[in-house]
């Protein structure tokens, strides 16, 4: 019973405050002080997201599940980050550097395990350039997305098409030169377009809302894992 | 002859008279130049203090005439000064300041309602500064309402009474339509391709957080999938960006296979963490598809920029794709790469439409009422302004304008 009621009670009576903070400015504090909660809460979380990690991992290690290699690959990922994070937040080679003879053999060493520890430089030349990588798939997919979309096969297709070549004319210069085609761009992009982005987004805004009451309410609570 | 002298001298007079005369006019224009620019800016006028209105008290705006040397003169002020006291024989303080053209200032610092606050504005060029007379007190007071809100206030109100109603009339058991969503019934076939197939089933719940209403409304349908995979004996993968998000995932999934009454096949191995990062995750969950090669792939919930790259490796592999988002730049690519897609709103109504609960059916009622009330209202006022009628526009503000005033 405690189970379903608290966590309704809580979740209603923080609903009421939140909504109420929309209208009464004195509030305002309380929202500002459920986002630093929320900071708070996120940076725990995190430790039991990295839990679940490493446990997700292990286990496939554990029990050799297919492709489990590449779970090596993750933890050690993982392991070498937090090592190379911790000996550049806490200055460890400057300390080492200070200790050495110039040119020594150990000065070599140290420079060398700083480079390959160096957190920042880790970061900008391997993770962002392999983020960067990910990102430019889609320029490749959009062209495979858009041969799928845009086959004349429904009337509905064929207008996509038909709009969608004048839209992609009207922005190009070439395209622009032809006359009509630029202001006929402007016109779907501003006009139908947006029409239909407004119209979804009434419907959006009024089913988050409708959401948010159904919760507050305890209607909704599959979120906490309970049924009706 | 005796006008010849006389002539001369009067020649040689302005011939004299003339040069010097523009010398001495260049000299002075110099020096009046030279004048403006040596001595500080004339200072600004008309200091006008208010309390900002539909605040917590936190907030004073200060408003001036421009110094005459920034809106022309010699045009050399750089900034202004705002400084404030507690007392209009001071000390000021500087508590803000703003490059040259600015006529007003909103003051946020460390600001206490009901206590007199007195300001003055400090113009500034390169030689030196001139400070306005002090203008106040003025005190920074607490409103208890924010009227700038009024009208929000009217519709939420308008909005939760028709949910209200048709949520309490829903109660009372009367039957109500709910049109087919085509993505929602192919759930069932989804699951059961997979079973067939011996395949698990992915389902992502996007990449925000819990706060996120769509995030609430994507584990509202996991919560659905959850247990018709349990009752189907077939495996589902629940990768997750968000560690909360993960953890609320992993108990709504295991009361999905309790509601079943198949708590053992339960594997919370299964709903995890991936990391925080948009294309590391992305990178992942590709990795899942590729490699498990699931039969369905649910991608419901927030996304962005990484929606198409996994609705494409997803329909890559061949499996059935359901995706459901409320994020508007993202819904086309679903529609281009996946089978079946949640439009919008649709997303929201997912959990009522599964789960046919009687209560959560009314409040579909409410929106499509309150939608009504709004598509009645654009038609009306486009209608009207198209005859150049302005009344109906202008009623939605009579409310706040009169408690303005």
């Amino acid at each position: 019973m405690m189970r379903r009621q608290v966590p309704l009670l809580i979740c209603f009576v923080a609903g009421i405050v939140m909504l109420s903070q929309n209208f009464i400015p004195p509030l305002t504090w309380v929202y500002q002080q459920a986002l630093e909660w929320a900071r708070i809460i996120s940076a725990i979380a995190l430790f039991i997201g990295l839990i679940s990690l490493v446990r997700v991992h292990t286990m496939k290690l554990k029990r050799k599940a297919a492709n489990y290699r590449y779970s090596y690959v993750t933890l050690f990922a993982l392991c070498y980050m937090i090592i190379a994070g911790f000996l550049t937040k806490y200055g460890l080679f400057v300390k080492l550097h200070a200790g050495c003879d110039t040119g020594s053999a150990w000065e070599w060493i140290v420079t060398a395990l700083e480079k390959a520890l160096n957190f920042q430089e880790i970061f900008l030349n391997v993770q962002i350039p392999i983020q960067a990588t990910m990102f430019s798939l889609l320029a490749f997919y959009i062209a495979s997305a858009a041969f799928r979309a845009f086959k004349a096969r429904t009337f509905e297709a064929t207008l996509l098409l038909i709009a969608a070549m004048i839209v992609m004319l009207g922005r190009v210069p070439l395209g622009q030169m032809i006359p009509g085609v630029k202001e006929i761009t402007v016109w779907i992009l501003d006009v139908p377009n947006t029409a239909a982005k407004r119209g979804i987004m009434i419907g959006v805004g009024l089913g988050m809302a409708s959401t948010s009451l159904k919760i507050m309410l305890g209607i909704e609570r599959t979120y906490l894992g309970m049924k009706d | 002859m005796t006008r010849r002298p006389h002539r001369f001298l009067r020649r040689a007079v302005l011939s004299l008279a003339l040069p010097m005369l523009l010398f001495v006019l260049l000299v002075a224009t110099g020096h009046a130049q030279s004048s403006a620019f040596d001595r500080p800016p004339a200072p600004v006028t008309n200091v006008a203090l208010k309390d900002a209105p539909d605040d917590a008290g936190g907030a004073i705006t200060i408003s001036w005439t421009l110094s005459p040397d920034d809106a022309g003169g010699a045009m050399d002020v750089i900034g202004y000064d705002v400084r404030r006291s507690t007392s209009p024989d001071g000390p000021f303080q500087t508590v803000k300041s703003v490059p040259r053209g600015s006529s007003e200032a909103a003051d946020e610092t460390d600001l206490d309602s009901d206590v007199n606050y007195f300001y003055r504005v400090v113009v500034k060029d390169a030689k030196g500064e001139a400070p306005s007379v002090v203008a106040g007190p003025v005190q920074a007071k607490v409103q208890w309402f924010n009227l700038g809100r009024l009208n929000t206030l009217i519709a939420t109100i308008i909005y939760i009474t028709l949910l209200l109603y048709f949520i309490f009339h829903a109660k009372k058991g009367k039957k109500l339509f709910i049109r087919r969503l085509a993505g929602l019934d192919a759930l069932d076939e989804a699951v059961g391709r997979a079973t067939e197939m011996g395949k698990p089933i992915l389902y992502v719940p996007g990449i925000s957080q819990i706060s996120d209403v769509a995030t609430i409304a994507s584990i509202n349908i996991l919560s659905g999938v959850a247990r018709t995979v349990a009752e189907y004996n077939t495996r589902v993968i629940v990768p997750n960006y968000d560690p909360i998000v993960m953890t609320v995932a992993q108990e709504v999934v295991r009361e999905g296979f309790l509601a079943a009454g198949k708590p053992d096949a339960y594997d919370e191995h299964d709903v995890f963490y991936v990391t925080t990062n948009q294309f590391a995750f992305v990178a992942a969950v590709d990795g899942i598809m590729v490699r498990e090669k699931p039969a369905t792939n649910l991608f419901i919930g927030m996304f962005f920029a990484e929606s198409l790259i996994l609705a494409e490796t997803g329909a890559s592999t061949g499996a059935i794709q359901i995706a459901g988002t409320d994020a508007v730049a993202q819904i086309p690519f679903f529609i281009a790469a996946c089978d079946y897609t949640l439009i919008g709103e649709e997303l929201y109504a997912a959990s009522a439409y599964l789960s046919r609960a009687p209560l959560l059916l009314g409040s579909l009622k409410g929106q499509d009422w309150m939608k009504i009330c709004l598509i009645g209202c654009i038609a009306v006022g486009v209608v009207t302004l198209l005859f150049g009628i302005e009344s109906f526009r202008d009623f939605f503000e009579t409310p706040l304008m009169i408690f303005r005033q």
